[in-house]
């Protein structure tokens, strides 16, 4: 059975601050069908297209009529425990920082055996098991069994926070106030247990409409942060870098602008500094204090969030400077997400369809709510994601790139 | 007078008999500036990026690489920033004739009717009673209008509402007058515009730009210590930064005072 997680004591500055070690990384080629799966919260295996047997671990060949015909697919996610190993002594330097650690042999319900990580309110062996894929702090998939039903404080069991990236008890930067998303956001992280929230806000001097009803949030803490603004990202860095645990990058500048227009270039610039020369500007300043604290208790950084514009896959020529900025941020994300995995600090992106937000007033529905933003992301953290589709134009915009990306590209506009 | 103005110039400069008062904010990143409709165009904040400082950029020396748009900060306008001044010869910072960056000042002290009205505007009776006691404006010199606003900060500074911002300034009349039949080289504030907060909604919009630019006249902006100016006698210089066909450019605005008792 699973204790409550509870607001870890403050560190002792004497001791020094555990440094982040990775689980075992080594996967094949095919295994990232695993990763794919993982990283959007699926339970995909290898499914034969002869002789539709499932199987694990990925191979090329499928082991039963040797058909080549193996491709990931979505498969059932019940199992039960044939047998279960407490570990109370390794020679993996990762693992060593968490003995004990309990894994166990699973037989799926669709097939083949695996070994899983298993939560700690698994019954012994026969007991029936839901299992996910998640990434580990290396970045891997790996097999995660919890039980069926909900087990009390099923959340806060330690080896599934490894697996996560629950705001619970951790302080969390929301770089943007002005965003519409900032609030729902500060709201929904609040309800999750986050011990503080920053709301950085740019130009004090401008009247923040939501300053009200944010600060009536208990936790939040308003901070100066101008992302177009090196001075002021380095010295909130410098304030309160190394007290940010999750760090949620609302910021956003969408001004429509059509290519050939004589300001085009100066929306473009304008854009690209909000968004682009801000990510920069921010994982400059942020990213190492992070990484370096990824295993600072139990605790620690583990989570760095990205809200993205699903256009940022694919250009809509209506939000042309938009999309480009934002493919722009995602190149740079993909970036980030590589300096902050040896801290095992995971960098999840958020991809949406147009906001129900001033900027996208004219577009027809379906749009997104903030809300729904926020509760994705709160989502994403709690299951451990990577990417994440919110709202019905990214969903599908997701499924048709996989399908076919030029007939997005063609389509779009149209 | 001697043959050596600027020798005694040199004289009373050293001896404390004439004082430079500096006008000028300095240049900032968390400066206010003009703020517009946000699907229009905007003003670029100042902003410095690091090229160097004694390090692996640059290891002996320190610079950084500088961006802001033209009316950032304590700045000047010149007669092409308006519409009303597009045609006209010599209009742009560049062409600016350099006879036109010193010019003598007349400050009209309205920081009382500002301090107890964010929408103060200046009238032409406040420029007849001003001549009333120092005489007629001289033309080809500054008006410059003290506020005091320059003494707040950031939100009280911009003191932009839902309905837009609440600052002092002339209003359309008035303008009228000092460029028509006073001949003024230019109007400066302490505010981020020559014009007041809600000029918008004036006849003609925005009336100093309107009148000041259309006659080739000048305007300075967020202008700061007009407190330690005389009501006359003070000399500006002004020489904004010769940009290629510029519509104005933050500078060094310095006015010079002869001290009243001089020994």
């Amino acid at each position: 059975m699973t204790g409550p997680f509870l607001k870890p004591k403050r560190k002792n500055p004497l001791a020094r601050t555990t440094q982040p070690l990775l689980p075992p990384q080594a996967r094949s080629r095919k295994a990232h069908g695993l990763t794919l799966a993982a990283a959007t919260g699926r339970f995909m295996l290898q499914c034969c297209g002869e002789c539709g047997r499932y199987t694990y671990p990925a191979r090329e060949a499928c082991p039963n009529c040797l058909s080549s015909d193996l491709t990931f697919r979505d498969a059932p996610t019940g199992g039960s425990l044939l047998s279960e190993t407490r570990i109370e002594v390794t020679s993996d330097p990762y693992f060593r920082e968490h003995m004990p650690w309990r894994t166990g042999l699973v037989q799926l319900d669709c097939g083949p055996i695996v070994i899983v990580h298993l939560h700690g309110g698994c019954g012994g062996p026969g007991s029936q098991l839901k299992l996910s894929l998640q990434l580990d702090r290396a970045g891997q998939a790996v097999f995660f069994a919890k039980p069926v039903s909900e087990t009390p404080h099923m959340e806060d069991d330690p080896q599934w926070r490894e697996m996560t990236a629950d705001p619970k008890h951790r302080r969390v930067l929301i770089t943007d106030g002005r965003s519409p998303l900032a609030l729902p956001m500060a709201q929904a992280l609040k309800k999750a247990g986050a011990a503080r929230i920053f709301v950085g806000v740019a130009d004090r001097w401008k009247p923040l409409d939501q300053q009200a009803l944010l600060a009536a949030i208990e936790g939040v803490e308003f901070v100066d942060l101008d992302l177009t603004s090196e001075r002021s990202v380095q010295e909130l860095a410098m304030d309160i870098g190394a007290k940010v645990e999750i760090l949620v990058n609302t910021a956003d500048h969408v001004r429509p602008a059509h290519l050939f227009d004589a300001g085009a270039a100066n929306a473009a610039r304008e854009a690209m500094d909000h968004t682009v020369m801000g990510l920069m500007r921010l994982a400059q300043a942020f990213g190492p204090v992070m990484r370096s604290r990824g295993a600072d208790g139990a605790a620690g950084a583990v989570a760095w969030v990205n809200v993205l514009s699903v256009h940022g896959l694919s250009n809509v020529p209506q939000f042309g400077v938009h999309s480009a900025a934002h493919a722009a941020c995602l190149s740079l994300s993909q970036w980030l997400r590589t300096e902050l995995r040896p801290g095992g600090v995971r960098v999840i992106n958020t991809f949406t369809g147009p906001l129900d937000t001033e900027w996208f007033q004219t577009v027809p529905p379906p749009k997104v709510a903030p809300k729904a933003v926020a509760d994705a992301v709160l989502d994403g953290l709690k299951r451990g994601l990577e990417d994440i589709y919110v709202g019905d134009v990214a969903k599908d915009i997701e499924a048709r790139l996989f399908d076919n990306p030029k007939a997005v590209e063609r389509e779009a506009g149209q | 007078m001697s043959g050596d103005i600027l020798g005694a110039f040199a004289g009373a400069l050293a001896s404390g008999a004439v004082r430079v008062v500096d006008l000028t904010h300095t240049l900032s990143p968390d400066f206010p500036v003009i703020v517009m409709p946000p699907e229009l165009g905007q003003s670029a904040p100042f902003r410095m990026e690091r090229i160097s400082r004694y390090d692996g950029g640059g290891p002996a020396w320190y610079w950084n690489n500088l961006s802001f748009g033209e009316h950032t900060g304590t700045h000047f306008d010149a007669p092409i920033h308006w519409y009303t001044g597009r045609d006209l010869p010599l209009n742009s910072v560049d062409t600016l004739p350099p006879a036109d960056m010193i010019a003598p000042a007349c400050v009209i002290d309205c920081s009382r009717q500002a301090s107890e009205d964010a929408d103060f505007l200046l009238t032409v009776a406040d420029i007849v009673k001003w001549e009333e006691q120092h005489g007629s404006i001289p033309a080809r010199s500054w008006v410059l209008l003290r506020t005091d606003w320059s003494k707040k900060s950031a939100a009280a500074y911009a003191n932009l509402h839902s309905d837009g911002a609440h600052t002092p300034g002339p209003d359309a009349e008035v303008m009228r007058f000092l460029v028509e039949e006073r001949g003024i080289i230019g109007f400066g504030t302490e505010t981020i515009g020559t014009d007041a907060g809600q000029a918008g909604h004036f006849t003609p919009p925005y009336p100093a730009h309107h009148y000041l630019h259309g006659a080739g006249r000048y305007g300075l902006q967020c202008l700061t210590n007009l407190d330690r100016l005389p009501p006359t006698g003070a000399m500006i210089v002004a020489a904004p930064l010769k940009i290629q066909n510029g519509s104005g450019s933050p500078l060094r605005v310095l006015a010079l005072v002869q001290e009243r008792s001089t020994r």
